[in-house]
């Protein structure tokens, strides 16, 4: 009798087994060809929707490659993640233009990059001038220096106290609130522009238009990821980053400076933070509370890829993009994907409006919980 | 020790002094305004008073992270309107159900009373709904998951309400909900009325709450917090009993929001954002004492008391670059505090208290009287 439950006991063991591996490969199976069909779909029926998607996507991968990374070292969703973006937009704003909100009017306090000699002289075709650029490369270092600063004087003292995740969470979100309504304060609820005036847009073989700041984003954004990646996988720092954030207690005996790793994680995910910002200033308006709803695109982005890889954060960032974009155009293909299984019985006249944007991370974020919630590249659950 | 016994009592003072003197000394001496001044406030911490209970339950006693309490608020409210309010009448302002015509049968004056306690009740039905769906894909997770599926449920949902105008008014929300007992009373002395009606809901509440969280259950619930590996070890299964806390709390969330709508009697979704509907949440729970009941009705009435001190001093002569920053100067305050008392003081304004059950209570009150307050159990 003893011997039959035991064996019963192994069989099911080993059943449980089984099933835990086939569900993580039907799971990231199914999920690598839900991507690929989007990403098929999009390129052959919305070529124009796909390529702004890929743009948006390519921002998004900025700011998620930053949170992955702190993730990843630091073990914390970071919500002021979105806010921190805005507030680098909003300090590019500030150096380009040297405009601040008085009570009614903007006051302008009198140094700024435009001031510059042929500061404000259009480089090609795009729509700013080299003022532009030194202002985005100077938000970068001061929200670096913010971030590092940041973390001496809130986040270190809770790892000093052995806070639990949520306290850190909890305490971001506050930094995330305040540091809106600093933004608030600032420069007001009206939204701001880098440049004022229309660029016209080019075109591209396959019917795509496009305009050069848009060509500039991409580039900028791509060459950066390049950048963190080679940084990542190639440099002494990025493999002590990468060793303390796969096993903090090991990479500890080895000898590697936590404080150091901490500190150049802040310093990269802030200059991320902060041009990602910029690059999405140069596609829509900056608005204080555009920070916040940030964060589910860039979370959902995070997630997908497997929170604390940045590989995959780049690839769920283009995913997050391209489905925001092209969800406009789901409509159709939801209506003829019903008429089809029900054999031309039911065809509802499905409408998706762009207002639905955010909703369509909730619903890849709620997918990805339910089929694998390590994500494409096994991150940490 | 100190903090306890000095300065939580002399910041709840403070707030409570100048929140009566500002009204009192604006409109140069009137008793009355002011008094209804103060019920309009009381009534308003009383309902902001069962939110922080809520996610006491939730945060302080289960330790599951809602960051989209907007979502569950939005759920009560919406639903209590649909099944109060009477059937549209135009079709400029559409809306599904109406239900109240339905729920005042004609016995006992119903159309009064009967109609609320249904739209009450099923506000807190819906929002325990959606709260149960939600921990499906996200409870099993770390914790932070589902702070960020609420956050994008709060959004979702507000998205869905705009966006779909045929289902409650879109942008434009809903307007003339009726008020329980609207018709008993005069409408001069009604904010009294519901006052009375806000705090009686804020009690039946609470004493739920205490009772719950005193009870075997709710011990299980106060053991997982501190450490899930223990309580799962003594065989109790830890994502059942989150989901409960987390359901539980989304009810009362849901009744909270219903006793909104009725007394703001308009509801639209630019309400709902995440600074009002959630974070102003949090910061009351934090700020008061997460883990006890009466911090969380400490923090609702000392964030609220800053909220409305802010408004009043805005109505004085002061520098109009002051003029139209007082919101955001405020907004800073809050979410400073927030991270401040996280650093220096998480416990809050009043502590978690060690002594969890009823009848341990009751059986040291026989035995010998009761221990100084704030010695260690």
């Amino acid at each position: 009798m003893a011997t039959l439950e035991a064996t019963y006991g192994t069989l099911r063991d080993r059943w449980h087994d089984y099933r835990e591996v086939a569900r993580n490969f039907i799971g990231t199976a199914a999920l690598w060809l839900l991507i690929g069909g989007l990403f098929l779909w999009a390129a052959i029926d919305e070529r124009q929707l796909f390529v702004i998607g890929i743009i948006v996507g390519s921002i998004l991968a900025l700011g998620a490659l930053g949170l992955t990374l702190i993730y990843g070292v630091l073990k914390f969703g970071n919500f002021a993640h979105g806010d921190t973006m805005m507030l680098g937009a909003y300090l590019a704003f500030f150096f380009l233009t040297g405009l601040v909100k008085e009570t009614r009017r903007d006051t302008n306090v009198g140094i700024s990059f435009n001031d510059l000699p042929g500061a404000t002289d259009r480089l090609g075709d795009l729509s700013f001038g080299y003022g532009f650029l030194l202002a985005m490369a100077l938000a970068a270092v001061v929200v670096a220096a913010f971030s590092v600063g940041l973390d001496r004087l809130v986040y270190r003292r809770l790892r000093q106290r052995k806070s639990g995740i949520v306290i850190f969470a909890a305490a971001s979100i506050g930094i995330a609130f305040a540091l809106r309504s600093v933004l608030l304060m600032v420069w007001g609820p009206e939204p701001r522009t880098y440049v004022s005036g229309i660029t016209p847009k080019n075109d591209y073989p396959l019917d795509i238009s496009l305009k050069t700041n848009e060509v500039f984003t991409f580039v900028v954004a791509l060459s950066l990821s390049v950048l963190v990646y080679l940084l990542l996988f190639r440099t002494k720092l990025g493999k002590a980053m990468r060793a303390y954030a796969d096993n903090a207690d090991l990479s500890l005996v080895s000898g590697i400076n936590t404080d150091r790793i901490i500190t150049w994680t802040w310093v990269i995910g802030g200059a991320l933070m902060a041009i990602a910002g910029v690059l999405l200033g140069l596609q829509a308006n900056l608005k204080p509370e555009l920070g916040f709803q940030l964060l589910l695109p860039l979370f959902a982005a995070a997630i997908l890829g497997g929170l604390g890889k940045p590989q995959g954060a780049f690839i769920g960032a283009l995913v997050v993009g391209v489905s925001q974009e092209t969800a406009v155009a789901f409509g159709p293909v939801l209506s003829n994907f019903f008429e089809l299984i029900t054999l031309g019985l039911w065809s509802p006249d499905i409408y998706i409006s762009a207002g639905y944007k955010p909703g369509i991370a909730f619903i890849i974020l709620i997918l990805i919980l339910l089929l694998r919630p390590r994500g494409l590249f096994g991150g940490i659950t | 020790m100190r903090f306890e016994r000095v300065i939580t009592p002399a910041a709840l003072f403070l707030v409570a002094f100048l929140v009566a003197l500002l009204p009192f000394e604006r409109s140069g001496g009137d008793l009355s305004g002011t008094l209804s001044f103060l019920t309009v406030f009381l009534t308003t911490v009383a309902i902001y008073g069962v939110f922080t209970l809520a996610l006491n339950v939730q945060w302080g006693y289960t330790g599951v992270f809602n960051f989209g309490i907007a979502a569950f608020f939005m759920v009560g409210a919406y639903t209590a309107a649909i099944f109060t309010k009477p059937p549209s009448d135009t079709e400029f302002v559409q809306y599904t159900g109406g239900f109240g015509s339905f729920f005042s049968p004609d016995f006992l004056d119903s159309e009064e009373w009967l109609r609320f306690l249904v739209g009450t009740a099923a506000a807190g039905a819906a929002s325990g709904l959606l709260a149960f769906l939600l921990s499906i894909p996200t409870l099993r997770l770390r914790e932070d998951y589902l702070a960020i599926t609420t956050i994008g449920i709060a959004e979702l949902l507000r998205r869905v309400v705009i966006e779909e105008r045929s289902l409650v008014n879109g942008t434009n929300g809903l307007v003339g909900i009726p008020q329980p007992l609207g018709g008993w009373f005069d409408p001069s002395i009604y904010k009294y009325v519901f006052l009375i009606v806000a705090v009686i809901v804020l009690v039946i509440v609470f004493v739920a709450v205490e009772r719950g969280i005193r009870s075997p259950w709710g011990r299980v619930l106060r053991a997982l917090k501190e450490d899930e590996e223990v309580a799962s070890a003594s065989g109790k299964s830890v994502f059942a009993f989150k989901m409960e806390g987390f359901v539980f709390g989304a009810v009362i969330m849901g009744i909270g929001g219903s006793i909104y709508g009725y007394q703001l009697r308009s509801i639209a979704p630019d309400v709902f954002d995440h600074f009002f509907g959630t974070f102003l949440i949090w910061a009351m729970l934090i700020i008061g004492g997460s883990g006890n009941n009466w911090g969380a009705l400490a923090g609702a009435f000392f964030v609220w008391g800053i909220w409305t001190i802010s408004l009043q001093l805005n109505g004085y002569d002061i520098p109009g670059a002051l003029q139209t920053r007082i919101f955001f100067i405020r907004d800073f305050l809050i979410g400073s505090m927030l991270v401040l008392i996280l650093l220096l003081r998480p416990q809050g304004m009043i502590p978690e208290e060690r002594r969890v059950s009823i009848w341990l209570d009751r059986r040291m009150r026989r035995s010998k009287p009761p221990p100084p307050s704030g010695a260690a159990p």
